[in-house]
């Protein structure tokens, strides 16, 4: 029912992406704002996820706003059998927006479509994450200045990975090229090669993973290898090492590289690589912050123009 | 006296004929419109000569008449058959059923873990290629193929 809700924002315009870069950026010069006093944000985990709970609250208590929600499905009436459609109901009638994490698939468009209170999604099983597209966005923008022409290495664990699909479908009006580095048994999904082909995105796949051929990206998207994924547990023996990141295999490459990561890590990026100027994984997960102050605003109605003219900062 | 070769059917006075059938899917549409519960007239014919298919299936309903919504469920369980309208023992309306860009409560989603599986709510996909019967639900995105689809 609410236009407002961010389900997706794989088709989203690039004034629109361009517009929440621009709200982000203003965040990150004051993150501290009351933008948000006597608004109250519903978080709302069917599925935990501490990170990305911790990330929105912050975002919605630098803008002043209250929060309420749960964090563990258990403690809900989801458990005694309420349905997805009551349970936003019930909240509607006391928050003003709801920011959702669930385990099913299509979980926050359903969400979106029983109630006017603007829903942002904050992960649907292994469907959609776009608070980790908007933050991949902003990461790259910012330490790129730009999003277009880009070479965008894509590393680990391409079949499941959410955060890789996302951010491939929602970086096709930029002319990127993708390298695809990934074991055979987690190469990227037929139907993102046929994504790339039918909107003219050029990729090569490769399965090396050296010094040589990372040397012309200017963003390394490292995912991890879950051992879980594997249905020949002696592929992933083979394979585990081979896509694990040193400090030494950063020798030739680009000036301007960053290593992303949607974290947490277990062991694909060595602990050499952090102190790298090229490491850039953990100011990644900080710019979640103000890409989520900037789309909690958003389904708001609060423009880059409130936040431009706004004198609440408390810097 | 001599044996009756011949059943005469009545030709329908008011209803509709649904023709063209593929033969092994006559039953699946009796079920699908529920015929077994309708009081009217029902005919079923099935491995009829025809001269189009070699075989086909016919079922004629006396005095029912099907929504746009029956119609589109047809569509996907057998995308070629025709139905004709019937009144006053006349044909007054023939559609060709066709694929419609949207299926509304039809299809049940393949993936288990689409929160349509999960919710007491209605399905919705999108007719992606009419050409190939691709169809991608609304909810988690996922293709399938209409020779794959489960009906809710």
């Amino acid at each position: 029912m609410s236009n407002r809700s961010i389900v997706s924002i794989a088709d989203y315009s690039r004034e629109k992406i361009q517009n929440l870069l621009d709200m982000a950026k203003e965040f990150e010069k004051a993150p501290n704002r009351r933008l948000l006093v006597g608004k109250v944000v519903a978080t709302l985990f069917f599925e935990p996820s501490t990170r990305t709970r911790l990330s929105f609250e912050t975002a919605a208590n630098r803008l002043g706003a209250r929060v309420i929600g749960f964090t563990d499905p258990k403690v809900t009436s989801s458990s005694k059998g309420e349905t997805l459609k009551d349970t936003i109901k019930m909240v509607s009638n006391y928050a003003d927006v709801i920011v959702m994490r669930h385990k099913l698939e299509g979980a926050a468009l359903y969400a979106s479509e029983v109630t006017d209170v603007p829903i942002i999604n904050a992960g649907d099983g292994s469907n959609l994450h776009p608070s980790q597209t908007m933050l991949d966005l902003y990461s790259i923008y910012k330490t790129q200045g730009t999003l277009e022409n880009l070479n965008i290495y894509m590393v680990g664990d391409l079949k499941y990975g959410r955060t890789v699909h996302s951010l491939l479908m929602s970086m096709r009006k930029y002319n990127p090229t993708f390298h695809f580095i990934a074991p055979k048994e987690l190469e990227m999904p037929d139907e993102y090669k046929l994504y790339c082909k039918q909107n003219g995105i050029k990729y090569i796949e490769q399965t090396d993973f050296t010094e040589d051929t990372i040397a012309d990206a200017d963003i390394l998207y490292m995912t991890r290898v879950q051992r879980e994924r594997f249905t020949d547990l002696m592929e992933y023996e083979r394979v585990k090492d081979a896509y694990i990141l040193h400090a030494n295999m950063l020798g030739k490459c680009r000036e301007n590289m960053k290593i992303l990561h949607p974290l947490p890590r277990v062991n694909e990026i060595e602990y050499d690589v952090d102190d790298s100027k090229h490491a850039y994984y953990f100011e990644q997960a900080q710019n979640g912050l103000y890409a989520r102050e900037a789309l909690i605003c958003d389904v708001l109605g609060i423009t880059l123009e409130d936040i431009r003219n706004d004198k609440t900062t408390t810097l | 006296m001599e044996k009756r070769k011949d059943l005469v059917v009545a030709a329908l006075e008011s209803g509709t004929v649904i023709d063209h059938i593929p033969t092994d899917k006559v039953f699946t549409i009796v079920q699908l419109l529920q015929l077994d519960k309708c009081t009217d007239q029902v005919t079923i014919g099935n491995n009829l000569e025809s001269a189009k298919f070699g075989k086909k299936g016919i079922i004629k309903i006396a005095n029912r008449f099907f929504s746009d919504a029956e119609i589109s469920q047809l569509a996907v369980v057998c995308p070629n058959i025709r139905l004709c309208i019937i009144k006053d023992y006349e044909v007054v309306e023939k559609k060709q059923v066709t694929l419609p860009d949207e299926l509304d409560n039809v299809v049940r989603c393949a993936n288990p873990v689409c929160i349509t599986n999960n919710e007491p709510m209605k399905t919705v996909f999108y007719v992606t290629d009419k050409v190939n019967g691709i169809m991608k639900c609304r909810y988690c995105g996922k293709e399938q193929h209409i020779e794959n689809i489960k009906l809710v």
